[in-house]
């Protein structure tokens, strides 16, 4: 068991940390620390661009196979750059979807050509990428997708009809890997297709879901025989192509999500030792707890990606989601408590909210997206523990 | 970074778990619990001769096996499982701990020697009356005299101190307070003035005593050294400690789960598995979500408290040991109580009875929460560092 970063890993670490100093700065000053969740609707121009510069410098995809453009990244190594990344305040990915899910997934299930013609785009971080997953009927229960697909003998074209839901980015991106029924007769996981579908055509439209924070990240894309550009796989394999797509990401990004969880703590702590906040004997046992819980993330965050040469590491894994959402829920609830009253004045008007309150609210989403604190409960007591499936019906 | 069990941790792990299934079930737990020493002697002894546990992080130079804090932590893991009854936390967790950390060449030559020979027991006796674990805690005196020193006092809540063959007492210099003038003796319990009380518990897998000291003459040897300025060496054993008994905390609290879990499995209710139940699921969902977590803060905590022993440990590291104990035995010690009291829930009415396990853990989770501080004391113990300039 060790706990310390190999000396390649470290030179590894300072090559990151020197380039992020080098270049995120000029023009990309203004982005440092924006576009995060709850931020995302944030200088989406700005992030694009810098998704290229990022690119430029070698750093998009970094864990990708080399003879796919990347870099043959360690897990430790790409642990390190979330870690660097987030630690200046690297701006909210807008390629991470196609980098993260859509890239790795056509890697393994794309034919030569689709490789060719989808991973540059991804590499060069000029192409972005949504998911077409979640339906109206369609959330915790993701089999029960309805968007159908029928296949156009003429065109040799699939075309999709039916509506996505919760689609981040979906204004802004070029591509969206979607999830559809090939076979109207089928039910469940059965009978469904992957499709890549170009988000720029007359069929498909795009509308935003204005949140609680005032604010819109997420939208609804809606399916008019829209035309699939190609599908991944053959019809009926597109359940266990989504499914592998959730695995790939592996939680290297973790690390850096818990970066920007301590930008936020260290927020509330420089706020609670302002307003005397921090000498409330309530206050402070919470934020010792809070400061605890994260620190804890992180161990069960390494031993996640450590190697699972153990049986338990799997289990560490499987209550991560859990953990952290519910963790960053209580922390926006503790931010509001340290802040008081002041808690409840904005920015600025009409309804401008300050990080942490807009941070406050979007927590709230934290314990549904991503499989709800209850399904995630259910996955741990079958999957974790051997509990028998609730009976159906 | 591997932040795993190597091997050799997993193959210790694994006679660990082979070994206690067999000597600590319930019935031998129950018979020691009720004796007044409050274990098998026969199966402390086995223990040190075929298993040589109390020797583990032992350096070799003393005759024990030289391994790390990692590895004493997957053997107290499943001590903690299998609620081992034994002199061997207080004997290696505290004493052990004791003797690395604050005895002189000498000291550490004559006892742990000793220890891993498998021929003394010894506890840290440092606690007096007034239920606090820091440095406050200090409540017997000492006065140098020509030849050594005088204790008196009277030291409460201390683990075997019943039975231990040796007590390592801290004391203060008359009128002095908190962390000043404490000082770290070795006193052989049968020494002139020791008098020993094993306290009843409501816990009954771990004894503890109250020693009253009078006039007890220690000779200028079994001083440890830095006498009158020892608090910082108590504290880092006691951090040790903390860990130990986070350890120990973290296996109850999957065992517990794990019980609880398979119970749920077999009880049938309204004509399915209770098991089956989304409000059965999701409680041992939680139970197993502290369990994890716990079992991170404990890996966590032991590979900085080995940095503190090795010679050449990772001086960065071991100076995080203070928060590292006091996060492990905050999470560990709720994680154990709201496990071991849910898992009484999920066994209904018979995790109720004497006949059940449940109570024996429930207890547990009780009393080593308490031990060396609850979770609010750590957390205000964090609190200091991360708000009080």
């Amino acid at each position: 068991m060790k706990l310390q970063f190999s000396q390649a890993d470290e030179q590894f670490r300072r090559e990151i940390a020197d380039w992020l100093e080098n270049n995120l700065c000029g023009e990309f000053e203004q982005i440092r620390y924006r576009g995060g969740p709850g931020d995302e609707h944030m200088f989406p121009a700005e992030r694009h661009a810098w998704e290229q510069k990022l690119a430029a410098g070698g750093w998009t995809c970094i864990g990708w196979p080399k003879e796919h453009g990347g870099r043959d990244a360690t897990i430790e190594q790409q642990v390190i750059f979330h870690e660097e990344y987030a630690r200046v305040g690297g701006p909210g990915r807008m390629g991470h979807i196609g980098e993260g899910l859509a890239g790795p997934t056509i890697i393994v299930y794309g034919t030569e050509e689709q490789k060719q013609k989808y991973l540059p785009g991804i590499l060069n971080g000029t192409e972005l990428w949504c998911q077409g997953y979640s339906e109206p009927s369609a959330g915790s229960d993701l089999a029960n997708v309805k968007t159908k697909a029928v296949l156009d003998e003429g065109a040799g074209k699939w075309k999709l009809t039916g509506q996505k839901v919760w689609t981040s980015l979906a204004h802004e991106s070029d591509w969206s890997f979607v999830v559809a029924r090939t076979d109207p007769q089928s039910q469940r996981h059965k009978g469904l297709g992957f499709f890549l579908v170009k988000m720029d055509q007359p069929g498909v439209e795009v509308r935003p879901i204005e949140q609680l924070t005032g604010t819109s990240e997420f939208n609804e894309v809606f399916f008019d025989e829209a035309v699939a550009e190609d599908i991944l796989g053959q019809p009926g394999e597109g359940w266990g192509i989504a499914m592998a797509l959730l695995g790939f990401e592996r939680g290297v990004s973790t690390l850096g999500q818990q970066m920007l969880f301590q930008n936020e703590l260290d927020e509330i702590i420089k706020a609670a030792k302002a307003n005397g906040a921090a000498t409330d004997p309530v206050l402070r046992q919470r934020i010792a707890e809070a400061h605890t819980g994260l620190r804890l993330m992180r161990y069960n965050a390494m031993r996640m990606l450590s190697d699972p040469s153990s049986g338990d590491l799997d289990k560490s894994a499987l209550v991560y989601k859990l953990h952290w959402a519910s963790w960053h829920r209580n922390l926006g609830k503790l931010a509001m408590d340290v802040l008081g009253p002041e808690a409840e004045i904005c920015e600025s008007g009409p309804y401008n909210l300050t990080r942490l309150q807009s941070m406050y609210l979007f927590t709230r989403s934290d314990t549904i997206y991503g499989g709800t604190n209850q399904v995630q409960r259910n996955i741990i007591a079958e999957r974790g523990l051997g509990m028998p499936r609730e009976a159906k019906g | 970074m591997d932040f795993a069990f190597t091997e050799e941790q997993e193959m210790i792990r694994e006679s660990a778990i082979g070994f206690l299934a067999e000597q600590s079930n319930s019935e031998a737990i129950r018979k020691a619990m009720v004796s007044d020493t409050g274990f098998d002697p026969s199966l402390w002894e086995k223990i040190c001769a075929e298993m040589f546990w109390q020797a583990i992080h032992i350096p070799e130079q003393y005759g024990g096996m030289g391994l790390g804090y990692v590895e004493l932590a997957a053997l107290l893991e499943q001590m903690g499982k299998h609620l081992l009854c034994s002199p061997y936390f207080s004997t290696v967790c505290l004493g052990v701990n004791a003797l690395l950390v604050a005895g002189s060449e000498e000291q550490k030559q004559q006892y742990l020697t000793q220890i891993a020979e498998g021929s003394l027991t010894a506890t840290l006796a440092y606690t007096g009356t007034s239920g606090r674990w820091d440095a406050g805690a200090v409540e017997a005196t000492y006065s140098e005299t020509d030849d050594g020193a005088v204790l008196n006092g009277e030291l409460r809540y201390i683990p075997d101190g019943h039975t231990a063959d040796l007590l390592i007492v801290a004391a203060r210099q008359t009128g002095t307070t908190d962390a000043n003038g404490i000082a770290l003796f070795l006193v052989p319990a049968d020494s002139d003035g020791v008098a020993r009380q094993l306290l009843p518990t409501v816990d009954q897998t771990r004894k503890q005593a109250s020693i009253q000291l009078s006039n007890v003459t220690v000779a200028q040897d079994q001083i440890m050294p830095g006498a009158g300025d020892a608090w910082s060496q108590l504290s880092s054993i006691i951090h040790l400690a903390q860990v130990a008994v986070a350890a120990e905390q973290m296996g109850g609290a999957q065992q517990v789960l794990d019980m609880a879990v398979d119970y749920t499995q077999e009880r049938v209710q309204f004509g399915r598995s209770i098991a089956s139940y989304q409000a059965i699921k999701h409680k041992a969902a939680d139970m197993m979500l502290k369990s994890e977590v716990a079992r991170s803060a404990v890996y966590y905590a032991a590979c900085v408290a080995q940095e503190l022993l090795a010679e050449d440990g990772d001086h960065a590291l071991a100076a995080d040991l203070p928060q590292a104990a006091s996060m492990a035995k905050a999470y560990c010690s709720d994680a154990y109580f709201f496990n071991a009291g849910n898992a009484i829930q999920l066994f209904g009415g018979v995790g109720f009875t004497w006949e059940y396990d449940c109570h024996l853990y429930f207890k547990r989770a009780k009393s080593s929460e308490t031990f060396l501080g609850n979770g609010a004391y750590h957390r205000e113990l964090i609190a200091q560092q991360l708000l009080d300039d």
